[in-house]
């Protein structure tokens, strides 16, 4: 094995390393580090024996369903718990990823100043971005739960895909703001630096040989590790606070509003938390996204890849179970990339037809995944992982 | 003429009323479910509160418990004013609620429904889950231990890992009653405990009442049209109509009163008995 191979493989074994734990049935003894040796020894084992086209095609997918994964965790504080049926995921993701990249671009100067506007570039470092992501997301949640969390399931769904739209739609139209319709580039990555001159400052000059060989081509699998801890990271937090008492009183405020106030639970402000809580983890997707794509733009964050798409993945996952979230998320995903294969397939068979219809073979995915979401509520509304009967963690064992 | 619960000096007793509602108005629309209501609820009693159909007890319910804001009209919770709090602040200050048709959390367990109810949770406040773990494993032992205990009182422990939702309607009853339990209450609104249930578990749950009431001074405000139940559970027994109060006094007297068999049963019938 190459050292060049070695350090890709290790890089995806990581990433992998840090998903494949969750996925392990919770029953399973050994569970962390058997998922995490698992991980590692599947991701030296790939970057080995695959050739490096589908090593960068596979890391690449690993990187899109990690962040819809995000955002599926976000949705399922949301909807899973609270039963928020919120249409606007793609409202936060957007405000996510530009605010992250407002926080960590440079802003330009001179005679570029009048082809990219934005209001600020601080040129902040990427974990701020992050964060500034998560706290700026939250805020607009909190601004927009005030009106709108008066309203219940399809009225709340109405006005949050409003939401969402608008957010978009300011994104698109205020050029002052993030370049309006065109695209806001040159948004940095952390940890760019070691693979283009292979001089981090950071990085001590002798163990400089030991990543020699990346190039820039190898950076997505650095990215994806990146993203993976994230996701690890963000699903310890909510089943540590989803699995008690909080989730709790989520889920009772969900089943019954009038018996969790007379319980004593203060309705509003725990519909509220988890609202702005779902949108702080949906705005750290965002930010991650950003950072992945360098260059981002209002088109990104149409409903259909924003939110409906995260929908599916939390309906066939399985709402109201983490697992169930992150295990959708990676199998929608698979769907939605397989089938760009065969829409390319069926492409030949589409012209005998007509011939404008191989231009619009594309559209055949949509009708795909809407017929997998018709499935899954047919057939499967609890999803394949459904939601558990115990809430609280601390009630492990013992029968319950 | 209604009564007002200032000249019944001889049954509740003197002392201070544990809950005092003073003349309150609600309306719905053209309708007013409530209409100048007016009743005190004595420390420590079991307090029956009757009425024919649409006299308002569930309204009243309603409002003492902070669902709707009245109006006009103020309801005093041990000599404080608790008028137009929310829900959640008034069970904070001892008043637990239960409804006609029982609310329960369906899709957890018994055991969680009940685990939900403590007062003062710090794994209720979402960062105390990741900063103090130890606080809430801690709280959490504890609930537990009280559910079980309150199961086991109910007899109800062969359920805790039950749905709620699979519970049969009598047991969701006892439920109710279970919820009220866990938040160790000063008054309990009962809203119709016995519709639905069956005569053996009624014979449990009269019992668990007046035993709470004996042994843990708890006191019972009860709406319920069994007769029944209300003549040999509640004293005293106060009668609504058409949103007022009309009187109040011991069962015996209730059953025989003439006010009460006309606000039952129209004006001829009392007439015609009378």
């Amino acid at each position: 094995m190459s050292q060049l191979i070695f350090l890709k493989g290790l890089m995806l074994g990581i990433a992998l390393a840090c998903i494949l734990p969750i996925l392990l049935p919770p029953g399973v003894r050994w569970r962390v580090p058997g998922g995490i040796v698992l991980g590692l020894a599947a991701g030296l084992g790939i970057a080995a024996s695959v050739p490096s086209g589908y090593l960068s095609y596979f890391i690449g997918f690993m990187t899109m369903a990690s962040l819809y994964a995000i955002l599926s965790l976000g949705l399922n504080t949301q909807w899973g718990y609270t039963g928020h049926l919120n249409f606007g995921v793609a409202g936060f993701f957007a405000v996510g990823a530009f605010t992250s990249a407002l926080f960590t671009i440079e802003a330009p100067t001179g005679l570029a100043a009048q082809y990219t506007q934005v209001l600020f570039g601080l040129q902040m470092p990427f974990l701020v971005g992050v964060l500034a992501a998560g706290v700026v997301s939250g805020l607009v949640a909190f601004v927009v739960a005030v009106p709108v969390l008066r309203l219940r399931l399809d009225f709340l769904a109405i006005a949050t895909i409003g939401v969402a739209e608008i957010i978009r739609l300011i994104f698109q139209n205020e050029r002052w703001l993030a370049n309006g319709p065109q695209p806001l580039r040159g948004i940095p990555q952390p940890g760019r630096c070691l693979f283009e001159s292979r001089h981090c400052e950071w990085l001590p000059e002798s163990l400089a040989w030991l990543i020699e060989p990346l190039g820039t081509r190898d950076y997505t699998a650095f990215y994806l590790m990146i993203v993976a801890a994230f996701l690890a990271l963000i699903y310890v937090v909510l089943e540590r606070t989803c699995r008690s008492p909080w989730g709790r009183m989520l889920r009772a405020v969900r089943d019954e509003e009038s018996s969790a106030a007379m319980n004593g639970k203060n309705v509003t402000f725990a519909r509220v938390q988890a609202f702005v809580v779902g949108a702080v983890v949906m705005g750290i997707a965002g930010a991650l996204y950003a950072h992945y794509t360098v260059a981002i733009d209002y088109s990104h964050f149409h409903a259909l890849f924003g939110t409906f798409l995260v929908w599916i993945m939390l309906m066939l996952g399985g709402s109201g179970n983490h697992r169930g979230a992150i295990l959708g998320a990676i199998l929608v995903w698979g769907v939605w990339a397989g089938t760009a294969f065969l829409a390319n397939a069926l492409e030949p068979l589409l012209a005998l037809i007509h011939e404008d219809l191989p231009g619009r073979a594309q559209y055949i995915r949509w009708l795909l995944v809407s017929l997998l979401l018709a499935a899954v509520v047919l057939f499967r509304p609890q999803g394949l992982l459904p939601e558990e009967m115990r809430v609280s963690n601390h009630l492990r064992g013992n029968g319950h | 003429m209604a009564t007002t619960p200032s000249e019944m000096t001889d049954d509740v007793g003197e002392a201070t009323p544990l809950l005092e509602v003073s003349n309150l108005v609600m309306d719905f629309g053209g309708l007013r479910a409530l209409d100048a209501a007016t009743l005190k609820v004595g420390q420590g009693t079991i307090t029956g509160l009757i009425g024919p159909n649409g006299a308002g007890k569930t309204t009243l319910f309603n409002v003492v418990a902070g669902y709707h804001e009245p109006r006009a009209g103020r309801v005093y919770l041990d000599g404080e004013d608790i008028t137009g709090l929310p829900p959640h602040r008034i069970f904070a200050r001892g008043l637990c609620r239960t409804f006609q048709i029982p609310r329960e959390h369906a899709s957890m367990s018994v055991l969680e429904n009940l685990m939900l109810v403590p007062r003062g949770q710090a794994g209720e406040r979402f960062f105390a889950n990741l900063l103090r773990p130890g606080l809430v494993r801690e709280q959490e032992a504890a609930h537990r231990q009280h559910a079980e205990e309150v199961l086991a009182f109910l007899d109800l422990s062969h359920l805790a890992h039950e749905y709620a939702r699979n519970l049969s309607g009598g047991q969701k009853k006892l439920l109710e009653l279970a919820r009220t339990l866990m938040a160790d209450p000063k008054l309990v609104l009962l809203d119709e405990p016995g519709a639905g249930v069956n005569p053996t578990l009624m014979g449990r749950l009269k019992e668990n009442i007046e035993r709470l009431n004996r042994e843990r001074g708890i006191t019972f405000l009860i709406i319920e049209h069994d007769m029944d139940l209300v003549m040999s559970l509640c004293d005293p027994v106060i009668v609504m109509s058409e949103g007022r109060y009309l009187m109040e006094g011991p069962p015996e007297a209730v059953r025989r009163d003439a006010r009460v068999l006309e606000a039952y049963l129209g004006g001829q019938y009392a007439a015609a008995e009378g």
